[in-house]
């Protein structure tokens, strides 16, 4: 786990806020004067907006047209290339999509010592994102975590907090109803983890058709009480309703609920899943548009824009060199560190998914999934 | 014909050779279809703009689905050296393909990997067999560093799945440029050495959700019509005015977004909503035992009946409508009392509002996707939802067209059905 | 209760309004004999047909009584009632043979299949349909479906049948073939039928009676000549059959006549069938075809008149003239072969008998 200790050193390290300056941006040599970024909207695409795109558009005067289409992003790109019309010019996709696209062929592949800013040390790019550039086309933006949230108030627990993972499959101790995923990813990793299995040895189980059979059992003993879903809005608003009484979410969805809203809700970070989401440059642009989005790519991914997004949303920027540089959140005023999946005291106890396994095993285990969902 | 003719054929008459004529001789068939002709280029030109867009936007589309259900043209097109030599190997035989096999795949990857559509062949092969992506990924990445000769040593100490007897039978088996693969995966089947069978119980999903879409459908169109019905006749059977009104109020969910509709079924329905509440506040229920209405069939039946009841009570309207109040008052003259008269008399007259509203709201829903996604949970979703996840989310479009073909097909099918036994010009929509 | 105990229909002091602010029918009181053949007529809107829908069971009476076989029937719903009925649009069932169509009474009253079918067969056998029992309405013409239409309303061998306008869709061939039917088929089978129509010609034809509805209220209620013969009124006697009218004042009765001043001073005799006496206003009620063009013997009405008008008929001639300042008199001459040397703008000398001239109520 090379890239958690990265990422704790940084987010240890001492955070203070630079303001954005209009310092010297190198030109942009036949480049378009247009583009559209793809997001997937809601507060993730405006702290995208604050940090990156209203500082590139005022230093460049390029207009900037924003979509939100993240979420069909992969289908939509596929058919766009079909089509031999590419709309898009940069777009905003989780690591795994990143991976699809880019062996699909419809995302360029980055260089990222060229084409990606160093640190303000002098810090080649390749390391400073370390591991987290897991595909030749992604450029790692944020981490984020998808992990659980808790009503602090359920009569029923005698007044017991959950303070591990296994407290999810635990009725006795925690009755009521659960928010979990509609996929397998997180969900069967979670279950070994709680029937015994140890952390390094996740995959190598669930390799066999017995540790898939083994993880779908242990999922078993809570299916009746499982709400599925399916969008990351559905755990928070289900927490506020009172309908569950846990559930799984992105973090920030969950920083949203506890500190926005002021839900009676609780983080529960442990084993919580650390995910990558990131720009890819799609295939098939002309080169005055590619090198618009290269060069906006380089702007947006820097180290201090990266650290000015966290003032935002509660996700922690993938660059090593940002996080001494994450400071308070923009409106409510509160320190941000301490909400980061990366901060050492939720980190305690963390999981990484693994990104290659899941792009060779998803589709099977996705059709044993939902075969077991359905039963 | 020529003039000459005009003297001696005159006024259609029929001259000796049995053809009759037009007065200036020519025969009038063919005079008539001329006259003609210029009316239906005329009436042809006022439809082509909507057979165009119906062309393009829907034929070719469903077209181009039908294609893709089949289509496997990738594997010839990335690797056609090694699917040529591969073409001698006999995949039965327990023997890896021989070196020349291992060096029409050097060559062949060679080229995909500077053109970067290995990758791609990956992912087509990884649908049929887990780990193909992974296996063409870290191959290509290997391709360039290996040298001349004894390829096939150095293709499996890149990745031993290249010593796999399986790997090169998925590769064998589908590199012809179509294949029924798709179609056996929507069928839950899949073809093995020993031919076709079914998937592992543990995999089987489609079959099942065919028979839940075609079940619950039939489950919303029978709620939708025991609803619809009393609603559709009260609004036929008022004064003019009132029923308008009554009829926006019916209209009111087509003008409400599907998702704030769908949504407040969420609010309505869940365990601490407000149909629970309200039963735990008359104490019809006890706190600890509410219902479970939403994320499972009930929610999706609920919902869909709600949004679809407008398309049940429109037809059937417009056909109570037309039936005149004299039918009933004769049956009941005849000695029939109000139930028989209703049953024997007037409800026949409704079939074709029955008929149509039936098929509209059968087919409309057992393609629906939004509502059941949003709360059937689990035990409430349709094929429908599968196909959306292979185009937005696996990327299977080959498996979306086949399970979509089928759909198509089923719909096809029941509205044979439907024709041979009830006779589809007994529907009537307005 | 009743002086007339037996009539088939009787109806007692009915009133029937749907606004609770203007009376339809006003205080309607008939008796209908058994096997009487009566026709409601009238124009639209006088009421004849509500009569018919409250006699159905259609629409209640808001007051009155309206008895069957001396037995109330106010609370009866209409299929107790037994009642058959023939309806301005058939109401054919069209999802339902023809054969079909005419066991339903049969199969709501849990008659035998044996009997549904010699039921069904005599009454298409009656109105000459008998091979058609398998068809459907739609497939049949105009005048099969009106046949249709009268066996089914006879097949249950109810004792009354109503008619609400049978025969207004059909042509007017089909039309007077028809009345005839229906009227054989009366005198047949013997059974009570109440008629309604507009049409005169159909009510004097076919009646036994005519009930006469204008306004709600009956205004004469006589056989069919009678009616024409001795019309009650001025309403009655413009509604039924052709008729000039004069307008003038009473000024002589004695017995069985009067004497009317007309415009111009023309003293014409009349009989006084409706007048208020002498000094009153009146209008005489003239038949056309009773007025003779220059009569050979002496009338008891001579009057000149201008040829306005001559409409060649066939069997008949119309004079339009101008009689006592009447430009629409008209004069219906007999065509008997023989060429009258008349002609547009000629004053020629008419005369009719005083007993043919009614002097009735005055209308403007």
């Amino acid at each position: 786990m090379k890239m958690k200790t990265l990422l704790m050193a940084a987010a240890a390290s001492v955070a203070f806020t630079v303001p954005v300056t209009s310092e010297e941006l190198e030109p942009c040599d036949n480049c378009a004067d247009e583009m559209t970024i793809v997001s997937w909207g809601g507060a993730y695409s405006n702290s995208q907006i604050k940090a990156y795109s209203e500082p590139y558009s005022a230093l460049t005067g390029v207009k900037i047209v924003n979509d939100e289409s993240s979420n069909e992003a992969v289908a939509k790109l596929r058919a766009m290339n079909e089509a031999g019309n590419v709309t898009w010019d940069v777009v905003d996709v989780v690591a795994s999509d990143a991976i699809r696209l880019c062996d699909e062929g419809l995302a360029e592949v980055i260089d990222p010592d060229s084409d990606l800013a160093a640190a303000p040390d002098g810090t080649p790019a390749s390391e400073d994102f370390g591991d987290l550039l897991v595909s030749e086309c992604f450029i790692p933006q944020i981490v984020y975590s998808t992990t659980f949230g808790y009503r602090s108030d359920v009569a029923e627990w005698n007044g017991k907090e959950p303070t591990d993972i296994c407290a999810v499959f635990d009725l006795e101790n925690f009755p009521g109803k659960r928010s979990l995923e509609k996929r397998p990813i997180n969900n069967l990793e979670w279950a070994l983890l709680c029937d015994g299995v140890a952390k390094d040895d996740v995959y190598n189980v669930l390799e066999t058709e017995e540790g898939v059979a083994q993880a779908l059992a242990k999922l078993a003993t809570i299916k009746d009480q499982v709400v599925w879903w399916s969008a990351g809005a559905e755990t928070p608003q289900l927490l506020a309703d009172g309908e569950v009484v846990m559930g799984s979410t992105y973090n920030g969805r969950l920083f949203s609920v506890i500190e926005e809203q002021d839900q009676p809700v609780k983080m529960l970070w442990d084993a919580q899943v650390f995910d990558l989401d990131g720009w890819i440059i799609p295939t098939g642009l002309s080169e005055e548009r590619l090198n618009r989005a290269k060069h906006y790519v380089k702007f947006a991914t820097d180290t201090q824009r990266l650290a000015d997004q966290a003032k935002y949303i509660s996700y922690g920027p993938a660059r090593q060199s940002s996080a001494p540089l994450v400071g308070k959140h923009a409106e409510l005023g509160i320190e941000m560190g301490p909400h980061m999946p990366t901060d050492p005291a939720n980190a305690k106890n963390t999981f990484l998914y693994n990104y290659e396994w899941w792009a060779d095993n998803r589709d099977d285990l996705d059709a044993k999934f939902q075969a077991w969902l359905a039963q | 014909m020529s003039s000459t003719n005009e003297d001696h054929v005159s006024n259609g008459t029929m001259p000796d050779d049995g053809i009759m004529r037009a007065a200036d001789g020519t025969p009038l068939k063919q005079r008539l279809a001329k006259a003609l002709r210029r009316e239906k280029l005329r009436s042809f030109l006022l439809i082509a703009p909507l057979l165009l867009f119906i062309l393009l936007t829907f034929v070719a589309p469903i077209a181009d689905m039908l294609f893709r259900s089949v289509e496997n043209n990738i594997v010839e097109d990335t690797i056609p050296r090694t699917v040529e030599a591969l073409a001698q190997w006999d995949p039965e035989y327990d023997q890896l393909p021989d070196e020349a096999v291992f060096k029409a795949l050097h060559d062949d990857l060679q080229i995909a990997v500077a053109e970067r559509i290995h990758t791609r062949l990956g992912s087509r092969l990884n649908y049929e067999s887990s780990g193909m992506s992974g296996l063409f990924r870290k191959t290509g990445r290997r391709i360039k560093r290996m040298d001349e000769g004894d390829y096939k040593a150095q293709f499996i100490a890149a990745d031993k799945d290249w010593g796999d007897l399986e790997t090169w039978r998925v590769i064998r088996r589908f590199s012809a440029p179509y294949t029924a693969g798709y179609f056996l995966s929507a069928a839950d089947a899949e073809r093995t050495s020993e031919g076709i069978e079914l998937k592992p119980e543990n995999e089987r999903v489609y079959l099942m959700l065919f028979g839940r879409t075609l079940t619950m459908s039939i489950a919303i169109t029978i709620s939708c019509l025991l609803l619809g019905f009393p609603i559709a006749y009260l609004l036929a059977h008022l004064p003019l005015k009132t029923s308008n009104m009554l009829m926006i109020l019916v209209l009111l969910p087509f003008w409400t977004s599907l998702l704030v509709r769908t949504s407040a079924w969420k609010v309505l329905l869940q365990q601490q909503g407000v149909i629970n509440d309200f039963l735990v506040w008359i104490r019809l229920i006890d706190d600890a035992n509410r219902l479970v209405m939403i994320n499972n069939q009930t929610g999706t039946i609920i919902a869909m009946t709600h949004i679809l009841l407008p398309f049940m009570i429109l037809p059937l309207f417009s056909v109570m409508k037309t039936i005149a109040p004299y039918y009933v008052r004769a049956a009941k003259s005849l000695g029939a009392n109000d139930w028989t008269a209703f049953w024997r008399v007037y409800f026949p007259q409704t079939v074709p509002g029955i008929g149509a509203g039936a098929i509209l709201v059968f087919i409309l829903s057992i393609g629906y996707y939004i509502t059941p996604e949003l709360v059937g949970g689990t035990s409430g979703i349709f094929i429908s939802n599968r196909i959306a996840y292979h185009i937005s989310s696996s990327l299977n479009w080959g498996l979306a067209a086949a399970l979509g073909t089928i759909l198509l097909a089923l719909v096809m099918l029941l509205f044979y059905l439907y024709d041979k036994i009830v006779g589809i010009d007994n529907v009537k929509l307005g | 209760m009743s002086e007339n105990r037996g009539a088939a229909v009787r109806y007692e002091s009915v009133q029937k309004s749907y606004d609770g602010e203007t009376l339809v029918v006003k205080n309607l009181n008939l008796d209908i004999a058994r096997g009487e053949f009566l026709t409601m007529l009238g124009p639209s809107g006088s009421g004849k047909t509500t009569c018919l829908m409250m006699l159905a069971g259609f629409e209640p009476a808001t007051h009155g009584e309206i008895y069957l076989n001396d037995n109330p029937i106010n609370n009866v719903p209409p299929h107790k009632r037994g009642i058959g009925m023939v309806f301005q649009n058939y109401a054919l069932f069209p999802h339902m043979s023809v054969a079909e169509n005419l066991a339903f009474p049969l199969q709501v009253r849990g008659m035998s299949k044996s009997e549904q079918e010699a039921k069904v067969n005599r009454a298409l056998d009656m109105v000459e349909l008998g091979t058609f029992g398998s068809r459907r309405p739609a497939q049949l013409s105009g005048g099969q479906q009106q046949r249709v239409a009268v066996a089914r309303a006879l097949v249950f061998d109810p004792e009354l049948v109503l008619m609400d306008e049978p025969l207004g869709a059909l042509d007017k061939q089909l039309r007077e073939q028809m009345q005839y039917e229906i009227k054989h088929i009366h005198e047949h089978l013997g059974v009570t039928i109440v008629y309604v129509t507009h049409d005169q010609t159909e009510a004097l034809t076919m009646s036994d009676r005519v009930a006469v509805f204008n306004d709600g209220v009956i205004q004469q209620l006589s056989a069919p000549d009678v009616l024409y013969e001795s019309p009650q009124n001025s309403f009655v006697a413009q509604f039924i059959g052709e008729n000039n009218k004069l307008n003038g004042t009473v000024t002589e009765v004695s017995g069985s006549e009067c004497t009317v001043e007309v415009a111009g001073g023309i003293k014409l005799r009349a009989d006084p069938v409706n007048i208020t006496g002498v000094g009153g206003k009146t209008t005489l009620s003239l038949r056309p075809e009773r007025v003779e063009l220059q009569p050979e013997n002496q009338m008891d009405n001579m009057v000149d008149g201008k040829i306005e008008e001559l409409i060649y008929l066939g069997d008949h001639i119309r004079v339009r003239m101008n009689v006592a300042d009447n430009k629409e008199f008209v004069v219906k001459v007999r065509n008997r072969g023989e060429r009258r040397k008349i002609a547009k703008g000629d004053i020629v000398q008419i005369g009719w008998a005083a007993g043919d001239c009614k002097a009735l109520d005055v209308v403007e």
